[in-house]
């Protein structure tokens, strides 16, 4: 990799944008952190004012974050994060022409964040999908049942100790086969 | 997430104090119905024909795509995108190529981003061209679709010339693309995007002013400009209820800032201006095409960074460099620094957004590609209650859900 590429990489997690100093002055306890790797706006935020946090994001006029753009969350098992989870929120607004990235850390055996569904309509279908995903539990949701995978799945599959060859037939396998033999000729 | 509002209102203002509550059929629709784009159930509840309420289930066509690519290299990961959205994978291959782009802070060249620009474009229009000409056949214009699907068979067959495959397209690498421009293609192009042009006409004048067509799509399907906000829609879907929101204009990626293009808008979110704003979009792209191709830079195609792409074979037999950077290359796959990116780019159906999180090492940690049309099945139950059953059909066509990205 040239040289160039490796100064683009020092420099980009020092500055931060206007926003960001707007989040720490209207809420200098929530704010864990920062950066804007590659000019992407992120701010680390504590569980408790999440809804908080998101209800200025929505409302205030100096944000005006019209769409919620996408919800989903990281284990950083592997990575050896702590804590293990991140949910990411991400969120555009069209009047001021920019985007935001939220992030709020989860332990692994406390896993539960507010929902923030009354907010923005796309959280819910959004807060169920990680919630299959990851198990995260989304408090005040009317209707938190998985998505994407079947009622009887057992685990969530993007964890990280969610092993990618494992297999959970929705039938046991004798069933199957007991009803095969049933019409097959001696 | 039944809403009995409807009913109930119904119920309320019945004196002789009937109950009609066991009138309420439930209806499943789908998994595996034929004017289902996809497999996708909606389970529906009517009052005589009225829909009073609706609960769509998903997740039929789910493969673990994010799964899979977090298993994998990074660029293991672009065939599985050509499998999101079946109908327009360039627009995948690009969305995600771009998205480890910014991961690594690269651009491709230049030329390799006008070719992508052509190729996007084609994408899209055989995204419209499917979406609307199966929208058509289901409400009786069955000859808008053989049409359509005649126009899409052109642009295929320059998808093909330029990446082997028609759908399954693998195309582009992490600062360009395979493979150049082949011989002779800015003039098939050219040919082909007048025959589209053509047909686009003769279907403008059969369907767009067709009373038939009219009474089944217009008023229907409808949602608000704060609905749609709030459901997160995006691209054809918001445009058509009036927020001139295109990622290619509000985050002007690529080199479309170069280009000279009209954003189209509706004004009531019904099933009517998304035909438009779709039909639109095509003729937009296609000046789009026209414009790319004019100018085309000369140059190359990849980026001649080490360590991106894979070194010609000549090098891999003739010094070491070649060989270990090969080796490397094969073995431990792409290393994009460590970080976080967010990619929005504009997809067929709206904002494909891909979230990345690589930690240094050949392996991802997160691949996550935001699937645009996932909001839209989520309002459809806003979008059908106080409708007929029969609404449903050109509502869930206008939405063009496609299952490979829904379910991912």
């Amino acid at each position: 990799m040239s040289e160039e590429i490796k100064a683009n990489n020092m420099n980009a997690d020092q500055e931060y944008g206007e926003l960001t100093a707007l989040l720490k002055k209207e809420f200098p306890k929530a704010v864990l952190g920062f950066h804007a790797h590659r000019a992407d706006e992120t701010v680390v935020i504590k569980r408790d004012s999440l809804e908080s946090v998101c209800r200025f994001l929505r409302d205030d006029r100096r944000c005006t974050f019209e769409i919620m753009t996408d919800l989903t969350a990281v284990d950083g098992l592997e990575m050896d994060m702590t804590p293990r989870f991140e949910v990411v929120y991400h969120f555009k607004s069209l009047t001021h022409a920019r985007r935001v990235r939220l992030k709020v850390p989860l332990d692994e055996d406390d896993c539960k964040l507010a929902s923030i569904h009354h907010l923005w309509k796309a959280a819910d279908w959004y807060e169920r999908e990680c919630f299959d995903m990851f198990g995260i539990i989304f408090e005040g949701h009317p209707n938190l049942k998985r998505i994407l995978m079947y009622e009887e799945f057992e685990g969530h599959p993007l964890r990280k100790d969610y092993p990618i060859d494992k297999q959970q037939p929705l039938m046991e396998l004798k069933e199957i086969e007991e009803r095969h033999t049933y019409g097959r000729h001696p | 997430m039944t809403d009995m509002s409807a009913l109930q209102s119904r119920m309320d203002t019945n004196a002789s104090g009937e109950d009609f509550s066991a009138s309420v059929m439930s209806i499943e629709i789908g998994p595996a119905h034929p004017a289902m784009h996809g497999i996708v159930r909606l389970t529906t509840q009517l009052d005589g024909e009225l829909i009073v309420g609706m609960e769509p289930e998903i997740g039929y066509l789910h493969r673990g795509f994010e799964k899979e690519s977090e298993n994998s290299k990074w660029i293991q990961v672009i065939p599985y995108t050509d499998r999101l959205n079946y109908v327009s994978p360039l627009l995948c291959n690009i969305g995600y190529s771009m998205a480890v782009e910014k991961l690594y802070g690269i651009e491709a060249p230049r030329r390799a981003e006008f070719t992508r620009v052509i190729m996007g474009e084609i994408s899209r229009i055989t995204d419209h061209l499917t979406c609307l000409g199966a929208a058509a056949m289901e409400v009786g214009a069955f000859t808008f679709f053989l049409w359509f699907i005649k126009a899409r068979e052109y642009l295929w067959e320059l998808v093909e010339e330029m990446t082997g495959a028609r759908l399954t397209t693998n195309w582009t690498r992490f600062g360009g693309n395979s493979m150049d421009l082949p011989e002779g293609f800015l003039s098939d192009l050219a040919d082909r995007i007048s025959k589209l042009e053509e047909i686009m006409e003769e279907c403008d004048k059969l369907l767009t002013r067709n009373k038939i067509f009219i009474d089944r799509v217009k008023d229907v399907g409808g949602i608000s400009k704060e609905d749609a906000l709030s459901f997160g829609f995006t691209g054809p879907m918001l445009r058509a209820c009036g927020i001139p929101y295109d990622v290619r204009r509000a985050d002007s990626y690529s080199v479309y800032d170069e280009l000279d293009f009209e954003i189209p808008v509706g004004s009531t979110g019904d099933c009517f201006d998304r035909f438009l704003v779709r039909m639109e979009e095509i003729r937009q792209s296609a000046s789009i095409i026209k414009q790319a191709a004019d100018k085309m830079p000369e140059g190359p195609f990849m980026t001649d960074e080490r360590m991106l792409q894979y070194p010609d074979k000549k090098d891999v037999y003739g010094n070491i460099e070649g060989l270990i950077d090969h080796f490397k290359l094969v073995m431990e796959g792409h290393q994009p620094p460590a970080g976080e990116i967010y990619m929005p780019t504009e997809g067929g159906n709206g904002e494909i957004g891909f979230y990345l999180v690589s930690d240094g090492s050949g392996d991802p940690v997160r691949v996550r590609m935001r699937p645009p049309c996932f909001n839209y099945v989520e309002a459809m139950p806003l979008m059908t209650v106080g409708h007929y059953v029969a609404d449903i059909v050109p509502i869930f066509g206008s939405i063009n859900m496609i299952g490979g990205e829904l379910d991912r």
